[in-house]
């Protein structure tokens, strides 16, 4: 079948280290990034990219933060959402406030100030662990809404608790207005197009560097500390030190994601979008997608974003659009995604990452049977 | 104590320890001393008190009395890390393998300690991280090739059986140069070939690379054959010291593992 492994074989440890071992997984990882870069953006329409990519970038992004602490550290958390919101704010205040700030510097900070944010809210983790953990760490998601509560300045005074993001936030390349004119563009900043190309960047800069992380020994101190940590310690791995070093990553991740989803994804920044709600969502993401596994990360995010919306439609294309009534177009999907979900956490713990491991096995040796 | 006689230099003393759980007395007033280079055997019966004992020595337990003189430095009470820095190694009776992950990445999390690229480094991929990541993979391919462990070096380590499981801990620590090697139980629960196996391995380490080892077993057989020194605990008490003739041949050890009658 389509995996030839037999006699790709490496003669160098900096061969048998390589982020994607397998040749033909590698041409297809460079064709789907040719596609992502150089064709999506023409071809797409604003719905593609706003409703369907975009999002998926986003919360992809943020299963990844916490796929970080709670798949490869094994430590539960469920205040991703109050990490987003900080990574978001942050972000909005620097480009709305310091004039030579760009969208990348901006992204940069807020993933910072949401991981020290995530340090403070990781120090638990030095004491209890598990369930209890995942308790504190829900003061994050309150600890967030209070705060923006009290300190509107954060808001701008907006007194919705909705800010709007107006285009010159979007300052995304040296000389902008120049290059704009130069090639006769239209300036409008926020247009879909701009947001995707950003959120495809950062995306993919943030993966590649966890899977640097996970191949060193950065993530196998985090893996340590996951699988036995007195082990751990007796072997030298600081362990928490590194619970804080999976902390701040994870929520450097999510405080990414936080801001990716308000200029990217939604155009305004509102701390009610980043409730208790959210957070459940991306854990589900991460649980059915595969703890402790990038492409986990990825597949969970596209699933329980995107089957909703497939469900819908194939309801419409079934039934007709719009004989049926939409509540029960709605309320069917929720079962039938509720029901998929239960099955696949029956039969494939592993979530999707497990599930694909599983087909790749089968295909390497089709037509026999394991 | 026939070692000290042949001027052997001590490697790490151990003096009055006390450990005690609540009411429960685990380790009463013990004192041994490891010498540089041997093969020192803590046996004795079930629930003696030798496994607290490792755990004072790497500092998993803190004694309440006492001091363990390591290398000339006479510490209360050790720290797991400070201990792996100051080069013990260890090795658990129920295995303590990072179970999701594969035996070159096992044997790798052992040299952490040698490792001084950071998070950034190893995120961006630039600076230490890949220099290092190399040159140490080809100190554990060394191990990896010591232990016959090539053709599973990528499997999942959770899906290996017990006597391997065994021989990747060993690696593990291995991996990390110690200068002592704790080892608990390393051969118990495994068939004649895996014991003979092991002993070797045992034996070649402390050999080859100069390491002292201290390690618990029940095999009698094993520990008389290959140790150089004999501690005999009962009850959280030391009821005897010497090479393993002197202890055989002593009347309170027979007494404890063959019972007395009063």
């Amino acid at each position: 079948m389509y995996y030839r492994e037999t006699g790709q074989n490496v003669s160098s440890y900096a061969e048998d280290r390589r982020m994607v071992p397998v040749r033909e997984d590698r041409w297809i990882m460079w064709t789907f990034l040719a596609i992502m870069f150089f064709v999506v953006p023409f071809w797409a329409n604003d719905y593609w990219l706003s409703a369907i990519l975009i999002p998926i970038m986003v919360l992809s992004i943020a299963t990844l933060g916490l796929n970080i602490a709670t798949g490869y550290t094994g430590q539960l958390s469920l205040g991703s959402a109050g990490f987003m919101c900080f990574g978001a704010f942050t972000a909005f205040n620097l480009l709305f406030r310091v004039e030579w700030m760009n969208i990348w510097l901006a992204f940069l900070c807020a993933g910072i100030v949401a991981g020290l944010v995530g340090i403070i809210f990781g120090l638990p983790s030095l004491r209890i662990k598990g369930f209890y953990l995942l308790v504190s760490t829900l003061c994050a998601q309150f600890f967030a809404e209070w705060f923006f509560n009290a300190y509107p300045w954060f808001l701008n005074y907006t007194s919705s608790g909705v800010v709007a993001l107006p285009p010159f936030h979007y300052r995304f390349l040296p000389f902008q207005d120049q290059i704009f004119d130069f090639f006769g563009l239209e300036k409008d900043y926020n247009a879909y197009v701009w947001r995707y190309l950003i959120a495809l960047i950062v995306t993919v800069l943030l993966t590649v560097a966890c899977k640097n992380m996970i191949r060193s020994s950065t993530g196998r101190n985090w893996m340590a500390v996951r699988d036995m940590d007195i082990a751990a310690n007796v072997i030298g791995i600081p362990v928490g030190k590194t619970k804080l070093n999976a902390f701040f990553v994870s929520c450097f991740y999510t405080g990414i994601a936080g801001a990716m989803y308000s200029y990217c994804y939604i155009g305004n920044v509102d701390f009610m979008i980043y409730n208790l709600r959210r957070s459940f969502l991306i854990m589900f993401m991460l649980i059915l997608g595969g703890l402790g596994s990038i492409l986990g990360s990825f597949l969970g995010a596209i699933f329980v974003y995107c089957w909703p919306i497939l469900v819908t439609r194939f309801g419409d294309a079934v039934f007709g659009g719009g004989t049926l009534d939409t509540a029960f177009v709605e309320n069917n999907s929720k079962i039938i995604v509720g029901t998929i979900i239960v099955l696949l956490l029956i039969y494939e713990p592993m979530g999707f990452a497990g599930l694909w491991n599983t087909i790749k096995h089968r295909l390497r040796i089709w037509p026999f049977r394991t | 104590m026939s070692n000290g006689a042949n001027g052997k230099e001590p490697h790490m003393i151990i003096e009055n320890i006390d450990l005690a759980f609540g009411g429960t007395k685990a380790i009463t007033d013990i004192s041994f001393t490891v010498y540089k280079g041997e093969i020192c055997a803590v046996i004795g019966p079930n629930g003696a008190g030798k496994s607290s004992m490792l755990n004072v020595i790497n500092g998993v337990y803190i004694p309440q009395k006492g001091s363990i003189t390591f290398e000339g430095k006479k510490f209360s009470k050790m720290k797991p890390h400070s201990a792996a820095v100051m080069g013990i190694g260890r090795t658990f009776q129920n295995i303590a393998l990072f179970s999701g992950m594969s035996v070159v990445e096992n044997i790798m999390t052992g040299r952490n300690l040698m490792m001084k690229s950071t998070w950034i480094e190893n995120a961006l991929g630039i600076g230490r991280c890949k220099r290092e990541e190399i040159e140490h993979r080809e100190a554990c391919e060394e191990i990896i090739e010591f232990l016959g462990l090539q053709s599973i070096r990528k499997t999942q380590v959770s899906a290996l059986s017990y006597g391997l499981q065994k021989r990747v801990e060993l690696g593990r620590a291995l991996a990390a140069e110690p200068k002592m090697l704790l080892l608990d139980e390393p051969i118990a629960g495994m068939n004649i070939d895996e014991k003979l196996d092991m002993a070797c391995f045992i034996q070649e380490v402390n050999y080859n690379r100069g390491t002292t080892i201290v390690l618990i077993e029940h095999d009698m057989g094993v520990v008389m054959d290959i140790s150089d020194h004999v501690v005999v605990m009962d009850y959280g008490a030391k009821i005897g010291d010497g090479t393993p003739e002197e202890v055989k041949n002593d009347q309170k050890v027979i007494d404890a593992y063959l019972g007395v009658s009063h």
